[in-house]
């Protein structure tokens, strides 16, 4: 699998060449656009909130897929992320459940609303995952899945009659929850986010970060970090796909306080007269949404806030057509009205 | 229709839940309007309507600017289509505008063809983005979308209906295009008529089963004055680009001897609404339509042409891998077939170029044996005749040799012979 993804976006800039349309129009479109100076009002920016309405309208998807060894708090923390009852915790072990032999994955949606916006959330967990004596390949099943949902996509789009709108139940986010042993990351840590950078983004966490003092956190933050870059592990926000330079500095700033460091809690406690979310413990309260504590409301401002439409078009632009590419070569390629393959059209009837 | 999609997922197994705080997802659709912001929109009005209309100083009007381009004459032989893309840049906001015009249009004397070149330039669009959606390596996200999303219709102000062309062209346009028909120069209809022509004129439209664009009414902000807006069509627009001083603003106006058409002024002309409908609330509307219908429609009539199918005749669905390899293994067929038909008619060809030379190759013996017969049959004569005349001179030689003799004897006998018969004459005495 060739790591140079198909092309880096390129915004559509002033005049940029209009690509030749085939066959051949009554008129060919002049590829040089004109720079006009209005003089009044026209109303074109009213096609924003035309837009806004419209994607109010119809909603959105979010899903987002946690993985990590159990009991690192992957359930809290996406609970504490969307602030409901989202995933239910594994919290009582009995001796007789059984820990999953191979790694399961298991899927549960929701629908949130938030400000007259509809959003379907679906969480998907991953029991098992690193928690056998020996763990090779366990990132199989996860990434049989997360090419399951690209498969189910490209054949809902490549029907005749389709759909409105295709349901989307792409993998648009993965949280990988590192343990916080602060030396470097596991051999299986590395694997997995090697195998699987390059087909969904990957955001790395720090579970249970009350375990590490401060100069330790960056300590081993620094540590992950480096770790990551000498494998050519690209986590979200990958470096390539930053479209312009607000972008890289924006981007940058993120990259460099990453892997983030949370903790998670559902328990709501006094503090200064205000209810917080957090931890007691005895030497004091770890209050999550507090910055000095710990990065919890850095990951929930990244991931909600700012870059979740992001995060569904990196997918949708990149990891999608990845995939869609090497699923259509493998096959042959196309059928004969591509213009990539001999371009014949002798099929037609 | 698409709020009902997150009802239905949630009839599918999800359950809503009360979130405890303010999450701050609520911001997605500013995220998804920023990141639509900053690539651009895209925006492409096609003007149809007979030369002389109004069709780029109403585009002027429209989006306040003097888009360059000169008149056209009326002595075109054909119906043509001139295209233009132009950035207009409004607060934060830029837009790339395409705006395409029919040249030639309705001048010709025989106007059976003149929709054609318009079908086609909206089907190459399609057909365009087609291609590219079937790509193996594709980028959609910044492809510069050519389809056209409405088509402007301009009606010569007659006052009485429509012309037949006009309806031709309209059937044959309302499956592939959003149009909103105009009447064009409505300075030149009273306000009586023009009622009464456009009442005309829908009527027209609807009897012969024309399907023009309807402003949207199921969101409940746009409803009523789409609605109302609704009863309005088609607009009746004065376009101009100059502008006169009327009161104390300066106004873009028609100056006649009798007063003054202001484009602006609701009372004078529908300009103002058709700038509201076509901008201010319906552009997304029109770009989606054209996405979702027009093209979707075009889509499949296309796969289907292909011999794309959803399901085999079991009506069970085909799996993609099955669809493909089935092309494939059809289309490597039928390169086989073909490569079957080229050599069989090679050989047939070689075949017939031999039997060819071996008809003359026997002609040209027969024509030897001939020559050679001929050749044979003469010298048999003319050995006959030698041989002949061989025997006549041998006989001649023979009768001379004879004749010699005869004479020589004859000459001895004759002497005596003469004696004797003088003898016998004298004996007779």
């Amino acid at each position: 699998m060739s790591k140079g993804l198909p092309e880096t976006r390129t915004d559509a800039a002033m005049s940029e060449l209009v690509p030749e349309p085939r066959p051949k129009p009554a008129v060919p479109m002049k590829p040089v656009s004109i720079n006009t100076n209005l003089l009044g009002y026209i109303g074109i920016d009213t096609i924003i909130e035309q837009m806004r309405k419209k994607t109010m309208k119809t909603g959105f998807d979010f899903n987002i897929m946690v993985v990590g060894q159990s009991g690192l708090g992957k359930s809290t923390l996406v609970n504490t992320l969307f602030k409901s009852q989202v995933s239910r915790k594994a919290s009582s072990w009995n001796r007789e459940e059984k820990i999953p032999k191979t790694v399961e994955i298991k899927a549960i949606g929701h629908v949130i609303e938030e400000g007259g916006v509809k959003m379907k959330l679906t969480v998907i967990d991953t029991p098992g995952f690193g928690d056998q004596i020996n763990n090779e390949n366990c990132w199989e099943p996860i990434e049989k899945y997360i090419n399951e949902q690209y498969e189910k996509f490209l054949k809902e789009e490549v029907n005749i009659a389709r759909k409105k709108r295709i349901p989307d139940t792409r993998v648009h986010c993965c949280l990988y929850f590192i343990s916080p042993t602060g030396h470097s990351l596991r051999p299986l840590d590395l694997e997995f986010m090697k195998h699987l950078s390059k087909v969904v983004n990957i955001i790395p966490v720090i579970a249970k970060a009350d375990t590490m003092t401060l100069e330790e956190k960056s300590e081993f933050k620094q540590r992950v970090r480096k770790e990551l870059e000498v494998h050519g592990i690209e986590f979200y926000p990958q470096k390539e796909f930053d479209e312009d330079l607000e972008d890289k500095t924006e981007n940058d700033k993120i990259r460099e306080s990453m892997p983030f460091a949370v903790v998670g809690s559902d328990k709501e406690y006094q503090v200064n007269g205000k209810r917080v979310l957090g931890r007691k413990t005895p030497w004091g309260i770890i209050e999550v949404e507090n910055l000095h504590h710990c990065e919890f409301a850095l990951l929930r401002d990244f991931v909600i806030r700012t870059h979740l439409q992001d995060l569904k078009e990196v997918t949708h632009n990149i990891h999608y057509e990845t995939y869609r590419a090497k699923r259509l070569n493998d096959n042959g390629g196309l059928p004969p009205v591509s213009v990539d393959t001999e371009g014949s059209h002798d099929s037609n009837p | 229709m698409a709020a009902t999609d997150i009802a239905r997922q949630v009839g599918e197994g999800c359950r809503t839940l009360p979130l405890a705080g303010h999450v701050g997802f609520d911001s997605l659709p500013d995220q998804l309007v920023n990141k639509s912001v900053s690539q651009g929109f895209c925006f492409n009005i096609m003007c149809v309507g007979e030369t002389g209309l109004g069709k780029s100083t109403l585009m002027d009007t429209l989006f306040n600017t003097k888009f360059e381009g000169e008149p056209a004459t009326h002595t075109q032989p054909g119906v043509q289509l001139r295209s233009n893309t132009y950035d207009l840049q409004e607060s934060h906001v830029g837009l790339k505008l395409t705006i395409v015009s029919t040249v030639g249009f309705g001048d010709q004397i025989n106007k059976e063809d003149s929709y054609k070149p318009i079908v086609e330039f909206l089907d190459a669009q399609f057909e365009a983005y087609l291609q590219e959606e079937l790509k193996i390596r594709r980028v959609l996200h910044t492809y510069h979308d050519s389809r056209i999303h409405v088509c402007l219709y301009f009606i010569a102000p007659t006052g009485h209906s429509l012309k037949s062309l006009d309806l031709m062209t309209m059937k044959k346009l309302d499956s592939k295009v959003n149009i909103i028909p105009i009447i064009a120069k409505s300075d030149a209809i009273s306000k009586s008529e023009l009622t009464k022509f456009k009442i005309k004129i829908t009527s027209e439209l609807v009897s012969n089963g024309v399907q023009i664009y309807q402003f949207p009414t199921d969101d409940e902000s746009v409803a009523e004055i789409n609605g109302t807006m609704n009863a309005h069509l088609p607009f009746a627009v004065v376009g101009s680009t100059e502008e006169l001083k009327i009161g104390n603003k300066m106004m873009r106006a028609r100056q006649y001897p009798w007063g003054t058409v202001q484009v602006e002024n609701e009372a004078h002309c529908d300009f103002v609404k058709l700038r509201e409908m076509l901008l201010r609330v319906n552009m997304e509307d029109l770009r989606e339509q054209t996405h979702s219908r027009h093209y979707e429609l075009y889509r499949r009539c296309k796969l289907e042409e292909m011999g794309f199918k959803d399901t085999d005749p079991d009506s069970k669905p085909f799996s993609l891998q099955e669809t493909y390899e089935a092309k494939r293994n059809e289309f490597l067929g039928e390169l086989q077939k073909k490569e079957e038909e080229m050599r069989q008619m090679f050989v047939q060809r070689v075949k017939e170029k031999e039997a060819e030379l071996k008809e003359a190759e026997k002609e040209l013996h027969e024509k030897f044996d001939r020559l050679k017969k001929l050749h044979q049959d003469e010298k048999k004569k003319l050995e006959d005749k030698k041989k002949s005349l061989d025997d006549e001179v041998n006989a001649f030689k023979q009768r001379k040799s004879a004749a010699e003799l005869l004479q020589s004897q004859g000459s001895q006998a004759g002497g005596s012979q003469t004696l004797k018969r003088d003898k016998e004459k004298k004996n007779f005495f």
